[in-house]
């Protein structure tokens, strides 16, 4: 009982005071309870590939948000992941639960060497030198094919478990987990000087960071993610095909992450369970069917034109606002800050207001 | 397979330094990455299909319609899309990007996605060295030869170039010195897009024409402005001439070359880069804070 009171206290006073953390629980809340109300396996597969996909795009936003390395090569982990998953898994025989995280550990090490190879490089070089690197490893692919299956890919592979809801939930708390996990760590000391990193490399250098060294161990993180999700991801479907390497994937998990704005990691992830369940969902129209891509990218781009920060970051600013003082947040509904009681922004600028009006 | 090691690579390299060209004027000045850049050289390999096939118009006509048109769209573009959101890089980006996903489902839907051929606009070939070279292919070495040339007249003999060349060096400057920044970012758009046009209408009867023509010179494109160094119209030109030569090399002379030359290209572009961060004629500047 009194735990009962502690944990609705804690409930009380740090979750819903907020309405963003509230969100946060709510979408928690919605991912583990749906499967259970709607049970339809259509709906289940689309939120199945939304939480992979979430992974993806938590993972870049590590790397290009926190960072400022913008990767627009981050397919190429994902592909790591599903290959390595995939090839372990059919010529060897072994149990998809051991292959899914050799898959993240063979995208790891693909990370650290991209990032290893990149550190001299700087903003735009970056990216478009990172878009090369899975067209090099697609290219090699395609010229052997004995290897890797070549157009088709590794196809007829395992799956997890064998129900749909039970690898629905196996993916769903590895999202969860993976997602808390990078928010945690971007919200660190460890993220403070990611932050530091990306708005000025050489002030970061000047201050005593070994920048090379803390950029590796993001390329790191940000590929085992990628990796984790591309495993999953190819074992889900069960073929881990070119398509997992392509451009397109690049390009998509670049417009997840800005649309929802960049060094948030829940942004892109918001992104990701927009769009991607809604871009399913107009391919389910037979009239739509053709224009679902372009349909996609005309809201894309109505979206940023205005919210060009992206869309997390423009609710966030409607529903709460800074306390002037101690620069923790507060419910944009509040007159006084939660904390320390000042008067906040939005109740000074009104009382200037009436003071101009006198 | 000497010769036609020799005359593809010329060839492709004229078309890529097209493309390079024009990508890296756009940076140069608005540092804006234009991943649509590309897509705007397949617009105006559709709009020359469209108005030679079904108008009746002549080649000549058509081919100064559809870049004129494509030059006004790219214009259009820049003003109701990328201008409003220039402060912020990153939405400039993926506004590029929706712009050619845009294009391309535009073309999907009007034309459908399968190949589309266009009858040569010119018949007949030379021999040079042996080789037959289609009179088609001489012109888009002769087209692209001409651009280059116009490219640097304007560029290098008139105010607007001057205007140009000193927004790309310093926009903050070129500011306070009195150009208008904007409307020389604007005629930039215009300059480089109308040589991807032109691009896209020259190269249109010798490759086939289908809306996913853009993606496979994009990345060549990419690779070709980074191996030169981002901004440097010099660097492109020499970055395409290498990456043109290095496909032709890789198609012809080593096996299961077609799917490896973009592979082989952008290994190279990964060289350099390891080398020479800034790319061959890049400028090594400071980070801009």
């Amino acid at each position: 009982m009194y735990l009962l009171r502690r944990a609705w206290a804690e409930l009380r006073n740090e979750i819903l005071v907020l309405p963003s953390r509230t969100l946060v629980l709510l979408w928690v809340i919605a991912v583990l309870g749906l499967p259970l109300v709607y049970d339809d396996a259509y709906a289940l597969r689309i939120l199945t590939m939304t939480c992979i996909f979430a992974i993806f795009a938590a993972s870049w936003d590590m790397l290009a948000g926190y960072t400022g390395q913008v990767n627009f090569g981050h397919a190429l982990f994902f592909g790591a992941g599903a290959y390595t998953s995939g090839l372990l898994s059919q010529q060897l025989g072994l149990s998809p639960w051991l292959t899914v995280w050799a898959g993240a550990a063979m995208a790891t090490l693909v990370g650290w060497l991209v990032g290893y190879l990149c550190l001299r490089l700087r903003g735009s070089y970056l990216s478009l030198a990172t878009l090369a690197f899975p067209l090099i490893v697609l290219g090699l692919l395609f010229a052997f094919p004995g290897f890797s299956g070549g157009e088709l890919g590794i196809s007829g592979l395992r799956r997890l478990l064998l129900t749909p809801i039970q690898n629905y939930y196996v993916v769903a708390t590895l999202m969860l987990a993976v997602v808390f996990g990078l928010w945690l760590l971007a919200d660190s000391k460890f993220g403070i000087v990611l932050h530091a990193i990306r708005d000025d490399e050489v002030a970061a250098r000047a201050s005593g960071i070994n920048t090379p060294r803390y950029k590796l161990i993001v390329f790191a993180i940000s590929g085992a993610a990628a990796g984790l999700a591309g495993a999953l991801f190819a074992h889900y479907i069960r073929v881990a095909g070119p398509s997992t390497l392509e451009v397109a994937l690049s390009f998509q998990v670049v417009i997840w992450g800005i649309f929802g704005g960049v060094a948030t990691i829940y942004g892109p992830v918001a992104a990701v369970f927009l769009l991607y369940p809604f871009t399913e969902w107009l391919g389910t129209f037979k009239a739509f069917g053709e224009l679902r891509l372009l349909i996609f990218a005309v809201i894309v781009l109505l979206v940023l034109l205005f919210m060009p920060r992206g869309l997390a970051p423009w609710v966030r600013d409607k529903v709460e606002t800074h306390c002037p003082r101690c620069k923790q947040r507060n419910g944009a509904w509040r007159k006084a800050c939660r904390l320390c009681s000042a008067t906040l922004k939005a109740q000074v600028a009104r009382a200037e207001r009436l003071v101009g009006h006198q | 397979m000497l010769q036609d090691i020799l005359i593809t690579g010329l060839v492709n390299s004229g078309v890529y330094a097209l493309l390079a060209i024009g990508f890296s004027l756009i940076f140069g000045v608005a540092r804006i990455v234009n991943i649509a850049h590309t897509a705007f050289y397949m617009l105006a390999a559709y709009c020359f299909y469209a108005l030679l096939t079904r108008t009746g118009l002549g080649f000549a006509a058509s081919a100064v319609l559809s870049v004129l048109a494509v030059t006004a769209l790219s214009v259009l573009c820049y003003r109701l899309v990328i201008e409003p959101v220039r402060e912020h890089e990153a939405a400039v980006l993926i506004a590029t990007i929706a712009l050619g996903l845009i294009f391309q489902e535009l073309m999907l839907v009007f034309f459908g996605g399968h190949y589309l051929g266009i009858p040569s606009t010119l018949e007949g070939v030379v021999r040079v060295l042996g080789v037959s070279i289609p009179y088609q292919r001489l012109l888009i070495l002769v087209v692209a030869a001409a651009m280059l040339a116009a490219v640097w007249l304007v560029l290098y003999r008139t105010r607007l170039g001057l205007a140009i060349r000193a927004t790309a060096n310093d926009l903050e400057v070129a500011n306070l010195m009195g150009m208008d920044v904007h409307r020389v970012a604007m005629a930039t758009v215009a300059i480089s897009v109308a040589l991807a046009a032109i691009a896209g209408v020259v190269v249109a009867p010798v490759f086939v024409v289908d809306p996913f023509m853009w993606l496979a010179p994009l990345v060549t494109m990419l690779a070709i402005v980074v191996l030169g160094g981002l901004g440097s119209m010099k660097g492109s030109l020499i970055g395409a001439l290498v990456i043109g030569y290095v496909e032709a090399i890789t198609v012809f002379a080593v096996p299961a070359g077609a799917y490896l030359k973009g592979a082989v290209a952008l290994a190279i572009m990964v060289a350099v880069l390891l080398v020479r961060p800034e790319g061959l004629f890049g400028v090594a500047f400071e980070e801009e804070r």
